[in-house]
């Protein structure tokens, strides 16, 4: 009898410490966050190594970003529908040698903005006087994002703008303004895109383009002939807009090649990106897909195979937002972070953050989540997030926006979101089914998150402590060195909210090494182009990109963080053409730029 | 989830015109419909569709449930129990509980089979196992913690499938009146939620047409441990299951079902054995 008593009495005390696990482990991973504070300039540069300013105003930026006013049929959630747009992409429009940064508008009439980068800490909005500006006039759609790639190799980037409505491209004429080349280009009519990127599939040193889209292209957003025209399914959806891949055929314009070359789907696309990840030479392509798996398209050049299930990355069904690699082991190879949703107690998706298996490598390659041993899975509802070295300590580093719809705060619409969520397709497509969501918010005023890489596998959220505490709604996140000073600084585009540049002073001992990479057989823009860097006994790859992240595109020049005293051993430069370079013991301190040789 | 593994469910099936050897032979156990039932459902789900976050996760769910069934049912009861029950809990864990993490699946489980050795009354446990397990996980770890919420694939055919291959079973165990009563109480009330608050009828009763409510029909609310012992009673229990479920929907409560049987289930078991009490006769003090 006493035996049995005390048996229970354990099994009681067992019972209670398993209730209280679940504290225990919040509390203990609590220990491990920064500060949720921001701290003082020079505290944060000290314990991180950096700190952000916001400067946009301060520069001359005033842009805030406006939503669309989509058809009367889905006012009862049009913030919900209307919840993209707000998108940023870095270029040097006029090789003045200071990098410029374009907004893109989605209201009906609004105005995209060019902001001309004077080199004197100040911007200029160029956008009218240039042509690009007045792109979203009624009936031919609004912008979503835009990619600058030199399409005609003239040696300028040129323009092409996704919309929810007729994709535009445009010619840029010596950097004094821009000629609308769309007629001749070969686009379809109307594309509902949120994303592209400029890549050239086939190695002819002409860049080529791709082009996803989320709604179906039938579907007038405006004009709406049904209100089914929501996803069939919160994570099994097929109903999206199909993807083109346009082949440049080198007279300014482009044959339609996507089912031809083994692309053909239609899920619910809202990032992807190019980089070559097996090593052969051919940049392959990813694609982040809302309501459903994302999908690997390995290229062999001339043909495209999906391989997201072979390669472990194409099987659990999330709602993909961003798309973007990063060498963040420093081990000559990339990783993929996808954003995703989640929300305490109603969904858990976790974002991912794809990892190469040891052991695989060419077509065999395959992935780990490690999302969550490395601390960056958790992260709101996820939107734009790019990797780079944020402090100049030789890894690379996160920054991850998000937040959906900050509407009343204290009210939320996510009961009736998860309600609508799990209902049968017959249910779920029609926005007449979809409850009102009068005025509540849905993940909306969330912190950021700026994930220090510790170079052992972990990072840290260092968001609020080194001075990133806004709360928009953040769709877009491009990474540049605004200034020139060896430093990514850091814009922001946030739906209905202001335009941010975060300013990044970075320790000075922490030194940095920049490539600026032309082609000539190649791409001129030398998208695809990679550079291995070996210094200290490591190495770090990194690709020059036709946009990543959600909706933008970081500056074209890569910018590698050395840390402390660095000896640099060679930097190995691969070119689309095939054409390989190696330069020996660089120069910290340096930006490298470096033409193709003939 | 359920016990209907350890339940009676009529007759065993036997091949006809066999002796009776033969007959204990090709004698099929019917404690193991329910989880054969359940493993297809996860099979065809997951195969289909990939609804599990992973194989390992489930595969730890159910085997916490096992072990943790295996070493109390030895201390407390001196014998290895059937495993049937145990298997529902964990293979209902694993595919109702989401999140990243592997260590939620594992606590739930052992969670969810403690409470049946913890949180008895004369000698019956209340709550149903992962139920309780679930629910608890909801409460105190929301940040790592999620429920399946969503649909499995976009065609209206495997949902009509396993809701008649849920129900045909169900009926086996003679406990189709609890499922049927809470559908029809559960559509009665989604309609009036639609008068209440002027959402679409569609946007109410779209919870039922998702995974979530066909196990919680078939498996949890239909639990012979935790379930009143009367029918009317059992018809009853779940009207009331479904009833606080409005409530809790009126109030935004996302995992409502399962919060209203955490609440209800219990308190009728409570009300059940305080009655049989007053009912039973006095024990005489030399029989203690």
């Amino acid at each position: 009898m006493l035996k049995s008593k005390t048996a229970r009495i354990l099994l009681i005390v067992c019972f209670v410490v398993l209730l209280a696990t679940p504290i225990v482990i919040k509390r203990l991973s609590a220990r491990r966050q920064a500060p949720t504070a921001k701290l003082e300039a020079n505290t944060a540069l000290t314990r991180y190594g950096f700190y952000f300013q916001e400067v946009a105003s301060a520069s001359g930026v005033n842009f805030v970003h406006q939503a669309p006013t989509l058809d009367h049929r889905l006012d009862h959630i049009m913030p919900q529908v209307a919840s993209m747009g707000a998108a940023v992409s870095i270029v040097d429009f006029d090789h003045d040698g200071w990098t410029d940064i374009y907004v893109t508008n989605s209201g009906e009439g609004s105005k995209n903005a060019l902001y001309r980068n004077s080199g004197d800490g100040s911007f200029k909005d160029v956008a009218a006087d240039l042509g690009v500006a007045d792109i979203n006039q009624p009936g031919t759609g609004v912008s979503m994002g835009a990619v600058w790639g030199d399409y005609d190799n003239d040696g300028y980037e040129d323009l092409f703008l996704y919309k929810w409505g007729r994709p535009e491209l445009f010619h840029n004429d010596g950097g004094k303004k821009f000629t609308r080349t769309t007629d001749t280009a070969g686009l379809p009519a109307w594309v509902n895109a949120n994303t592209a990127i400029w890549f050239d599939y086939d190695g002819d040193g002409r860049l080529d383009l791709f082009l996803g889209g989320y709604y179906a292209e039938d579907v007038d957003l405006w004009h709406l002939k049904t209100t089914k025209m929501m996803p069939e399914s919160f994570e099994y959806a097929k109903n999206g807009g199909r993807k083109y891949l346009f082949h440049n055929l080198g007279n300014g314009s482009f044959e339609e090649v996507s089912a031809k070359l083994g692309i053909d789907t239609r899920r619910w696309a809202l990032a992807a990106t190019a980089a070559d990840l097996r090593g052969t030479g051919h940049p392959d392509l990813f694609i982040a897909n809302d309501y459903g798996i994302s999908e690997l398209y390995f290229n062999d050049g001339k043909q495209f195979r999906e391989v997201g299930k072979q390669a472990g990355v194409g099987f659990s069904p999330k709602s993909g937002m961003n798309a973007t690699v990063g060498d963040i082991l420093n081990q000559g190879k990339y990783s993929i972070y996808v954003s995703n949703i989640s929300e305490d107690g109603v969904l858990i998706q976790g974002n991912n953050l794809w990892v190469p298996k040891e052991g695989t490598s060419g077509d065999s390659l395959a992935y780990d989540n490690l999302a969550r041993a490395m601390d960056v899975e958790i992260g709101g509802w996820s939107f734009g997030a790019q990797f780079g070295d944020l402090n100049n300590d030789g890894t690379l580093d996160l920054y991850l926006v998000n937040g959906y719809v900050s509407a009343d705060r204290d009210k939320n619409y996510w009961y009736d979101f998860s309600k609508i969520a799990g209902g049968n397709s017959t249910i779920i497509s029609d926005a007449a089914h979809w409850p009102a969501m009068e005025g509540r918010s849905l993940s909306g005023y969330q912190q950021k998150r700026v994930w220090l890489n510790d170079g052992s596998g972990r990072f840290v959220n260092v968001a609020q402590a080194v001075g990133a505490i806004d709360s928009y709604d953040g769709r877009s996140v491009a990474l540049v060195d605004l200034w020139n000073r060896g430093v990514l600084d850091v814009v922001v585009a946030n739906q209905k909210g202001p335009l941010l540049i975060y300013k990044n002073t970075a320790a000075p001992d922490n030194k940095w090494i920049d490539f600026e990479l032309e082609g000539t057989a190649s791409n001129r823009s030398a998208i695809g182009a990679e550079v291995r860097l070996f210094w200290n006994g490591e190495q770090q790859v990194q690709e020059v990109s036709g946009g990543s992240g959600f909706c933008s595109q970081n500056q074209r020049r890569l910018h590698f963080g050395l840390g402390k005293n660095p000896r640099l051993e060679r930097a190995e430069i691969r070119w689309p053409s095939g054409k390989k370079q190696t330069i020996d013991a660089p120069v910290a301190g340096q930006n490298y730029k470096i033409k193709e040789p003939q | 989830m359920s016990q209907l593994a350890n339940e009676p469910m009529g007759e065993p099936v036997v091949a006809p015109g066999l002796q009776a050897s033969e007959r204990k032979k090709f004698r099929f156990d019917n404690r193991y419909i329910a989880p054969l039932f359940i493993t297809c459902i996860l099979l065809v789900g997951h195969l289909s569709y990939g609804i599990l976050e992973s194989y390992q996760r489930t595969a730890l769910a159910i085997v916490a449930a096992l072990v943790t069934e295996l070493v109390l049912g030895r201390i407390f009861f001196g014998k290895w129990l059937n495993l049937a029950s145990a298997y529902i809990t964990g293979i209902s864990v694993g595919i109702l509980v989401r999140s990243p993490a592997f260590w939620p699946y594992a606590l739930c489980s052992v969670i969810s089979i403690m409470s049946k050795y913890v949180l008895r009354v004369k000698g019956r446990h209340l709550w149903n196992p992962s139920n309780f397990g679930i629910c608890v996980l909801l409460f105190l770890a929301p940040e790592t913690v999620a429920s399946l919420s969503i649909q499995w694939g976009n065609y209206i055919w495997p949902m009509l499938v396993i809701w008649v291959l849920g129900s045909i079973i169900i009926w086996r165990a003679r406990r189709f009146h609890i499922s049927a009563t809470y559908v029809v109480s559960f559509f009665v009330f989604a309609f009036l939620r639609t008068w209440i608050t002027g959402d679409p009828w569609q946007s109410e009763i779209a919870p039922i047409t998702g995974p979530m409510y066909q196990l919680f029909v078939f498996f949890m609310v239909t639990d012979p441990k935790t379930t009143v012992k009367s029918k009317l009673g059992q018809c009853v229990v779940v009207i009331c299951v479904a009833f606080v479920e409005m409530l809790l929907r009126l109030n935004h409560v996302v995992y409502a079902p399962l919060y209203a049987l955490f609440l209800v289930g219990p308190t009728a078991m409570l009300i059940e054995i305080w009655m049989e009490s007053r009912r039973a006769p006095a024990v005489p003090a030399t029989a203690q």
